[in-house]
């Protein structure tokens, strides 16, 4: 990866702030998180629900509805190209191309009208512009290439026809169809059985490592991020708390957040230990208070952590964390 | 092929569903008071010439017993003869039969070229001018009354500008095109609304679905979503809602046919009920059954080549 590395940020987000109109307010659901992608790593995008990571996904290929969702500020610089500038004829060609997608359940993620693999190369025959029979072959490739027996025979079956699964592994080859430099995967695995889960994870390293692209995935999950990513990012309450390589953060978290979330995540290769839940809820987003919003559930708190503004310092050389009091977290 | 299993299955599915049909209507009619015997007769006859007619018509006869007679003929084609008009009730009926047909698939037809795309196009601009302006005239459509709307159109259209004939079925296809375009029209206008607003509801509904979402992220155009994805998935709902009112226009379209002397099975009905001609309104009640069930089997494979999930229901 060094000279792809070198060459710079893949997908770098700078100060992006994205607020949601709603009835009595506005609800900030992210505030100012800055991170980078390099060409062909993993980034480890972690946190529980509601702490904004599936809208700052939606968000890097514009695909939250405004209204509601609103872009304060910020850029989103694909390969140095700011995507929230582009027109979205543009954006439209950038989408599935260059950057695509794969979301949470995929027992909604195809519609159940329509033969799974015609859905699969949709992609292709739109921005590829491939002929049906052309996009039928590469279709059927596809789907022998990420795991479905008899590809060519189950290429016209309907999504009620497949297990979540097999329908997970054709979404996954329906994102890969355009040959993506960037893959977003928001929970992929959430919605499907353990087992499932470490095929479908396997499968994700897998074309990974074949096709060089790089990829963010979203996960509430520290285990499976832990096994996966080379970097992490922790995001709470719409803010990234701590950033870090993957063991680094994992090994030496400096944010008493991630800790939390460690302790409240079983491990398989351990004897078991009683999980420690973290108290309290997370903010209101529509009231943000000064200070670290993490304080009102920590339980290293101290009386700084009411006003002072906090953002993230690096700790240690690649690094960082937005706790005002880093070394005090073990 | 799956369609001759589903068809086939629908079909034997009907068969108690007629029978129940046309033995409630068959009972129905016997408890209204009046006498068929007595109205053709003008009440002019002695009790024995009522009797003796009664007898030759069977109508002395135990009602179970007319009702096995009835269903025995009807399985042959012969529905009788009627009591009145003393002509076939199955050649009487079948005279009226294709004008009505005619203007039903007519109404259905003219009803969906217009509703969809003024649905497609609400639930693109939800909210709205254009989404505002569809529905409101939609509830002012479907609150006028058909009568009242039939006159409005022979009025304006048939009288005033002369373009469409205002009465009777006319020759030949394009005859009937011509002379049921306002009565058709009529229909649609209270149809129409009806459609619009269950696919318009549908269609937003199925744009919050998360595989539309999906559609997106692959980088599809909002059109291409629109019909593609969106309307494909909420046509089920209303297929359900226009074969619903279809079977129900089969033989509610009586004022229509009244307002455009249209010479339908709606006026034969009312003409039928009116002289207690029950061999007319029992091969009628058959008929509307029969058009009633085929109108579903047809929503039925509609919805089934939408969408196979409802092929096994």
């Amino acid at each position: 990866m060094s000279p792809a590395a070198d060459a710079g940020a893949l997908l770098r987000v700078e100060a992006l702030e994205i607020a949601f109109r709603v009835r009595g307010g506005d609800v900030l659901a992210t505030r100012g998180v800055s991170f980078e992608v390099r060409q062909g790593e993993t980034l480890g995008l972690v946190g529980e629900s509601g702490s904004g990571k599936s809208v700052l996904c939606r968000a890097l290929l514009r695909l939250l509805p405004s209204p509601p969702a609103q872009i304060r500020g910020g850029r989103v610089l694909f390969d140095g190209v700011d995507l929230l500038a582009l027109p979205e004829a543009r954006m439209r060609e950038i989408r599935g191309t260059d950057i695509a997608m794969v979301f949470q359940n995929p027992m909604t993620s195809l519609s159940p009208v329509w033969p799974i693999g015609d859905q699969v190369t949709e992609g292709l025959r739109i921005h590829r512009g491939l002929s049906k029979s052309a996009a039928r072959d590469r279709g059927v490739e596809l789907l022998r290439a990420i795991g479905i027996p008899d590809a060519a025979r189950r290429y016209d079956d309907h999504p009620s026809q497949w297990s979540g699964g097999m329908l997970q592994r054709a979404v996954i080859a329906m994102a890969m169809a355009c040959g993506p430099r960037l893959l977003l995967a928001d929970e992929p695995t959430t919605a499907l059985d353990v087992t499932i889960q470490e095929q479908i994870l396997a499968l994700l390293a897998d074309l990974q490592a074949k096709n060089g692209m790089a990829m963010v995935l979203v996960s509430h999950d520290i285990g499976v991020v832990a096994e996966t990513c080379d970097r992490i990012a922790v995001m709470y309450a719409g803010t990234l708390v701590e950033t870090g390589p993957a063991a680094e953060v994992l090994g030496n978290p400096r944010h008493p957040y991630t800790l939390g979330l460690m302790r409240s995540s079983p491990r398989m290769d351990e004897h078991a230990t009683r999980l420690q839940p973290i108290p309290g809820q997370p903010p209101d987003l529509a009231r943000p208070a000064p200070g670290c919003p993490f304080v009102e559930r920590c339980t290293f708190a101290r009386d700084a952590c009411r006003h002072e503004s906090v953002r993230l310092r690096e700790v240690a050389p690649g690094h960082a964390s937005a706790c005002l009091f880093p070394e005090s977290v073990v | 092929m799956w369609i001759f299993r589903f068809v086939g299955l629908r079909l034997l599915q009907a068969i108690p569903v007629l029978l129940g049909i046309t033995l409630v209507a068959f009972l129905a009619i016997h408890l209204v008071p009046g006498d068929p015997v007595r109205i053709m007769l003008q009440g002019r006859a002695s009790d024995a010439a009522v009797a003796e007619i009664n007898a030759r018509l069977g109508l002395d006869q135990p009602l179970l017993v007319q009702y096995g007679r009835f269903v025995g003929r009807a399985v042959t084609g012969d529905l009788g003869t009627s009591i009145i008009q003393r002509a076939p009730v199955s050649k009487i009926v079948t005279e009226r039969l294709i004008p009505s047909s005619f203007l039903l698939a007519y109404a259905t037809l003219l009803s969906v070229l217009l509703a969809v795309p003024l649905a497609v196009w609400a639930a693109a601009r939800r909210d709205r001018f254009a989404d505002h302006v569809i529905r409101i005239a939609g509830t002012v459509s479907f609150a006028m009354p058909s009568f009242w709307i039939g006159l409005i159109l022979i009025l304006g259209f048939g009288l005033t500008l002369k373009w469409f004939p205002i009465a009777g079925f006319g020759q030949g296809f394009w005859g009937h095109v011509r002379h049921l375009f306002l009565p058709a029209l009529t229909i649609a206008l209270f149809l129409a609304p009806l459609l619009i607003q269950s696919l318009r509801a549908a269609m937003l509904d199925a744009m919050t679905a998360e595989h539309v979402e999906v559609a997106r992220a692959k980088g599809l155009g909002e059109r291409r979503i629109l019909f593609k994805y969106v309307l494909r998935a909420a046509l089920i709902p209303v297929v359900t809602i226009l074969a619903v009112n279809i079977g129900w226009m089969v033989s509610g379209s009586v004022i229509v046919e009244a307002v455009f002397s249209v010479a339908g099975l709606g006026m034969l009905l009312v003409h039928a009920v009116s002289t207690r001609d029950y061999p007319v309104i029992q091969g009628l009640t058959l008929v509307f059954a029969l058009m009633v069930i085929g109108v579903n089997l047809l929503a039925d494979v509609a919805c089934a080549l939408i969408d196979r999930r409802t092929r096994n229901a």
